[in-house]
């Protein structure tokens, strides 16, 4: 069910503000969502003061200089700084987007805002729990499901265009940019599965390797599970990877109507 | 290990609204509105059934300057609801999600027919109620 405010512990307060060192020749104010498990205090939001004559260009050059040169305790995941892990999804300057491929400029005019992935349950400052997530990618079942024994001395072969139709659908990498940027998804997380799942749902329908689309499609047939899209589109807008999860979810329910005959 | 209950990250509050985004809430919004409009319409047609006292009254009331602004306000409902219907439909048969001009300073596709549909439906709510001023004025002339 649908509460708009946040609950009493998740309240967000004024956090600390931290200058830039005398000197420092072009500075821009990063505003970081901070919660520390170890004491009882609400979130809070701290002010870094970053002089990005000295950072390199990326969200993430610059959450890791703050982390390296004025506050050690700033908790966030990275990997691989190429937009290929997913790692660093979170949402800054109010979308959802990776912070290694997020340019610093790029970002609007004065502070730059960073909060974790909107809607989820926070592990430590910009880290989500995203154990719930992952459980819904599992429950599709996301590998490939076959019924007839495959040939004794090759792969499972597949056309070019065949293959060309996973384009746009195999390239997720699940970092949740687009899940937790949807208000169906932060309304009902429990019974919705959301774009990325959902994309990856289609992934699996769209193989033609796959032999178990009908099975696929039962579980997705769910007022819940598939229907809680609305097309606000905002998956689409804020995917990293430039992909289209709403038009894959609106595959879905056009094979559901088709295979009723329709 | 700590036993502190988990926060919830900020959602409505810090995200971006876009048109899309309001396009949601209003055809909600609009939605519920009508529900009241079809009670105010049942109530009108049994005015109309139950005699000139009846039919006057409810006629005062539409003349009214809250009844004029709630029949401004059902005209636009039923416009915005109309008109956004009809792009859920063209979604449910899986046209219209195209990310085309997805860059920074563009405004993509999906966006666009967002503010023509909100453009829309207050430029035939204005022709709607031209068109009933024009006739009122004819009539009485």
């Amino acid at each position: 069910m649908a509460e708009f405010t946040l609950p009493k512990n998740s309240k967000v307060r004024k956090g600390k503000k931290f200058p830039a060192k005398a000197g420092a020749r072009n500075v821009r104010t990063f505003r970081i969502y901070r919660w520390n498990p170890d004491d009882a205090e609400n979130p809070r939001v701290d002010e870094y003061e970053v002089d990005l004559a000295a950072c390199g260009p990326m969200v993430l050059d610059a959450l890791i200089k703050i982390k390296n040169e004025i506050d050690p305790t700033l908790t966030f995941r990275r990997s691989c700084r190429e937009g290929i892990c997913g790692s660093c999804a979170m949402n800054i300057d109010g979308g959802n987007t990776l912070a290694c491929t997020k340019a610093i400029e790029d970002c609007d005019a004065g502070d730059v805002s960073i909060y974790p992935l909107p809607h989820m349950p926070v592990v430590k400052d910009l880290v989500p729990d995203m154990t719930h997530f992952y459980a819904q990618h599992a429950s599709i079942k996301p590998w490939i499901r076959t019924q007839s024994a495959p040939a004794p001395d090759s792969e499972r072969l597949q056309s070019v265009e065949d293959r060309k139709k996973l384009d746009g659908l195999y390239e997720c990498i699940l970092c949740a940019c687009c899940s937790t940027a949807c208000p169906s998804y932060w309304w009902n997380p429990d019974k919705y599965l959301g774009p990325a799942i959902l994309l990856q749902a289609y992934r699996w329908i769209a193989d033609s390797r796959d032999e178990d689309t009908g099975a696929r499609l039962d579980d997705l047939e769910d007022p819940f599970k598939l229907y809680r899209c609305h097309t606000i589109m905002n998956c689409t807008n804020t995917c990293p990877k430039g992909l289209n999860p709403a038009k894959a979810i609106g595959e879905i329910k056009k094979l559901i109507v088709e295979r009723k005959g329709v | 290990m700590s036993q502190t209950a988990r926060p919830l990250s900020p959602h409505l509050g810090i995200y971006r609204w876009r048109v899309n985004m309001w396009q949601s809430v209003l055809h909600r919004l609009t939605g519920l509105f009508l529900c009241l409009g079809a009670l105010w319409l049942a109530w009108g047609l049994f005015a109309a059934a139950s005699g000139a006292d009846a039919w006057n009254a409810f006629a005062d009331f539409c003349a009214s300057g809250i009844g004029n602004g709630l029949l401004i306000l059902w005209t636009w409902a039923l416009l915005f609801h109309l008109c956004n219907g009809i792009q859920h439909l063209f979604r449910d048969g899986g046209m219209g999600f195209d990310a085309a001009q997805r860059e920074h300073s563009q405004t993509p596709s999906y966006f666009a027919t967002g503010w023509i549909i909100l453009a829309t439906s207050f430029v035939l709510t204005a022709l709607v109620w031209a068109c009933l001023l024009l006739r009122v004025k004819g009539g009485a002339a």
